[in-house]
């Protein structure tokens, strides 16, 4: 038996025989060609062929995982018929007398070439489409034998270098149970592929393709990320047993992906999901969230050598609230600065960065940037439901002023002709002790709160949670801090307004059936805990979490909180 | 007839957006369409020759249309170009 480590790419468990997919040898070299006509002829009937297996797969593909997932094979068809592609191997076939293979593959190369040099590192990573064309049309004029893995008629696992867009397409799902590959991370096109497919995938295993034999017996654990090569019986046991449970739990959790989450006394409270980028949007559709509870704009920021434009800006909003399709979408203004720096702006070094210039405060003295970013916003509000939400607000005053400057962004645009949406709805990050105090009086001038515990906690306990030392003061149930989230929750309520929590706390399954007898109305989490909550939430009685909640908010410790919440699940 | 365009979309003219300009000019048979950037002029029936200006944000692309119906043609990718949010027009 052997056990190999890799990159968990998709969850769920396999287990089979090993069906080791090894690239043909694709090796061409210069042959003279005696008939050029047939040579031409040949390479048309091998583009004809190419594309028939082609418009199958970008079929297949957009009735199995949607159109966005078909455009890739869209893009190779129309490689396929390109004129500057296929124009210049005629000719060469032509001029020199070679064969089609070799002709084709000395003008792919230049355009691998091409794109390999090109500034973008975007377009650089086209080549691997250009790769992918080129081997399918090589594949037909030099006659390969190669088992496509859509051909695989046997339950096997695919074990691989890596696998190409098309080969990932076309596993049959009927068959391949599972994959794993040498290369590959997280974010690569087969790891995208295989999580839309549900099939089990472990990649970037560096060593898997060498170790593992034709038929001998596999399990991929795309849960852990681990391959294992000839397991034993009482292994084989345990993960069967593994794989029941996931099964089981996947069948609960997919039942609740389009279901409101109620708890079982029949209270609906909503289920959100933080976001980076416009990429994250199908995470938490796919996952069942009712709404973005925190859009974080910082990666917008982030990464690049100036500061983003406007219209960059308002696309990436746009995308966001189109994809919710009129769901809430909760953008939080740049939180930037303190720890969170951007080399193109030149921020002082700071002792003490997480008491320091940052957020809001930034924002409202570099009016420049902050005024860019709301006019993005309130721009791209006419596309979904906005919501916009200020971080690290201290005072009142410094709510007033964020405001303010955002209902002149409002004015000029009105001015200049614009369309912005009438009810955009405006509230704050609730993550200053000072501001939990004063949350009745916030709450009078705020549409909601949105409750950041992983600062609220920092701040509340005097803990920098960098600080491994002083880790031990990060207590999410503490009584002093469900204390502060139960001021601000009654003083919100008194006034009508709602209230969201969108730190860690939010989607933990200890602090949840607090939460809920607190009063929370949303919660917002990875997407990936939204559908564990959404069944937790639905096994509990609001009136029985709200008795809980009483009681957690008379014990003493973090440590009583946690027995009692474990108590009574 | 000819337009120019201010690239802003964040990854330049990526794969989705020139297939969609690939299959606008393509469907104008009787009119030739150009893509000229940086000094180099391409051919917008090819989905390689547009990949190949290797276009960047903040980059100036002046799309033309010779023959035919050049004015729908030119209003048609105009509509891609701004729809799909990859340019703005640049005078």
């Amino acid at each position: 038996m052997n056990n190999i480590k890799g990159i968990a790419a998709s969850s769920g468990i396999a287990i089979a025989r090993a069906f080791i997919l090894e690239d043909p040898d694709y090796a061409v070299t210069r042959k003279q060609a005696d008939d050029v006509l047939a040579e031409l002829a040949k390479l048309d009937d091998a583009l004809a062929k190419s594309r028939a297996e082609l418009e199958a797969i970008k079929e297949r593909t957009l009735a199995e995982l949607g159109e966005k997932k078909a455009e890739i094979f869209e893009s190779h068809l129309l490689i396929l018929s390109d004129p500057e592609l296929i124009d210049p191997v005629k000719d060469k076939i032509r001029s020199e007398a070679v064969s089609a293979e070799y002709a084709l593959d000395e003008t792919a190369a230049q355009f691998i070439r091409m794109f390999e040099n090109m500034k973008s590192a975007y377009l650089q990573e086209r080549a691997a489409d250009m790769r992918d064309v080129t081997k399918r049309i090589l594949k037909h004029l030099l006659g390969l034998q190669y088992v496509s893995p859509s051909e695989i008629d046997e339950e096997v696992i695919v074990i691989a270098e890596d696998l190409t867009p098309s080969d990932t397409a076309g596993l049959n799902r009927k068959f391949v149970k599972g994959f794993t590959t040498n290369i590959g991370g997280r974010t690569s096109h087969s790891a995208i592929m295989a999580r839309s497919l549900e099939i089990p995938a472990v990649v970037g295993t560096k060593s898997v393709l060498d170790s593992v034999q034709n038929g001998e017996l596999v399990i991929v654990d795309g849960i852990e990320g681990n391959v294992i090569i000839g397991p034993t019986d009482e292994v084989i046991a345990e993960y069967t047993s593994k794989q029941q449970a996931y099964a089981k739990q996947m069948e609960e959790w997919k039942q609740l992906r389009t279901e409101p989450t109620v708890s079982k006394d029949g209270v609906h409270v909503e289920l959100a999901a933080n976001i980076g980028t416009p990429n994250d949007v199908a995470g938490v559709l796919g996952n069942g969230g009712e709404a973005v509870g925190l859009y974080r704009t910082e990666f917008l920021y982030m990464g690049r050598d100036k500061l983003p434009s406007e219209n960059v800006q308002y696309n990436a909003y746009k995308t966001v609230l189109e994809q919710m399709e009129g769901k809430p979408v909760v953008v939080r203004t740049l939180d930037i600065g303190g720890d969170k720096e951007l080399p193109y702006m030149d921020l002082p070094k700071e002792m003490n960065p997480f008491l320091g210039f940052r957020a809001i405060r930034l924002c409202l003295d570099r009016q420049d940037i902050f005024r860019i970013q709301l006019r993005a916003l309130l721009r791209a509000s006419v596309h979904g439901n906005l919501r916009i939400m200020f971080p690290m607000i201290a005072t009142l005053a410094e709510f007033r002023a964020a405001k303010a400057v955002l209902l002149e962004e409002k004015d000029k645009l009105a001015a200049e002709g614009i369309a912005v949406a009438d009810d955009i709805q405006i509230g704050i990050m609730v993550e200053i002790p000072s501001t939990a105090v004063l949350a009745d009086v916030f709450a009078k001038e705020v549409d909601f709160f949105s409750i950041g515990t992983n600062d609220l906690i920092q701040y509340t306990m005097a803990a920098d949670r960098m600080n491994e030392q002083v880790s031990y003061l990060y207590q999410p149930y503490n009584p002093a801090i469900l204390r502060l989230v139960k001021m601000v929750i009654d003083a919100a309520h008194r006034e009508g307004k709602w209230v969201g929590m969108c730190g860690e706390m939010a989607g933990d399954a200890v602090a949840i059936p607090i939460l809920l007898g607190l009063g929370l109305d949303e919660f917002s989490m990875s997407a990936s805990s939204i559908l564990p909550a959404r069944s937790q939430i639905s096994k509990l009685s609001r009136a029985d979490m709200e008795r809980l909640a009483e009681q957690a908010l008379q014990l003493s410790t973090a440590e009583e909180v946690t027995q009692l919440v474990q108590s009574v699940q | 007839m000819q337009q120019t365009f201010k690239i802003i979309d964040e990854d330049g003219i990526h794969a989705r957006p020139a297939t969609a300009l690939v299959n606008t000019a393509t469907k104008f048979k009787d009119t030739e369409c150009f893509a000229e950037s940086g000094g180099k002029k391409v051919t917008l029936k090819s989905i390689l020759g547009v990949l190949s200006l290797d276009l960047e944000q903040g980059d100036i692309i002046s799309l033309i249309a010779e023959g035919g119906d050049e004015r729908a043609a030119l209003e048609s990718l105009e509509q891609v170009m701004v729809g799909e949010g990859l340019g703005e027009v640049h005078e």
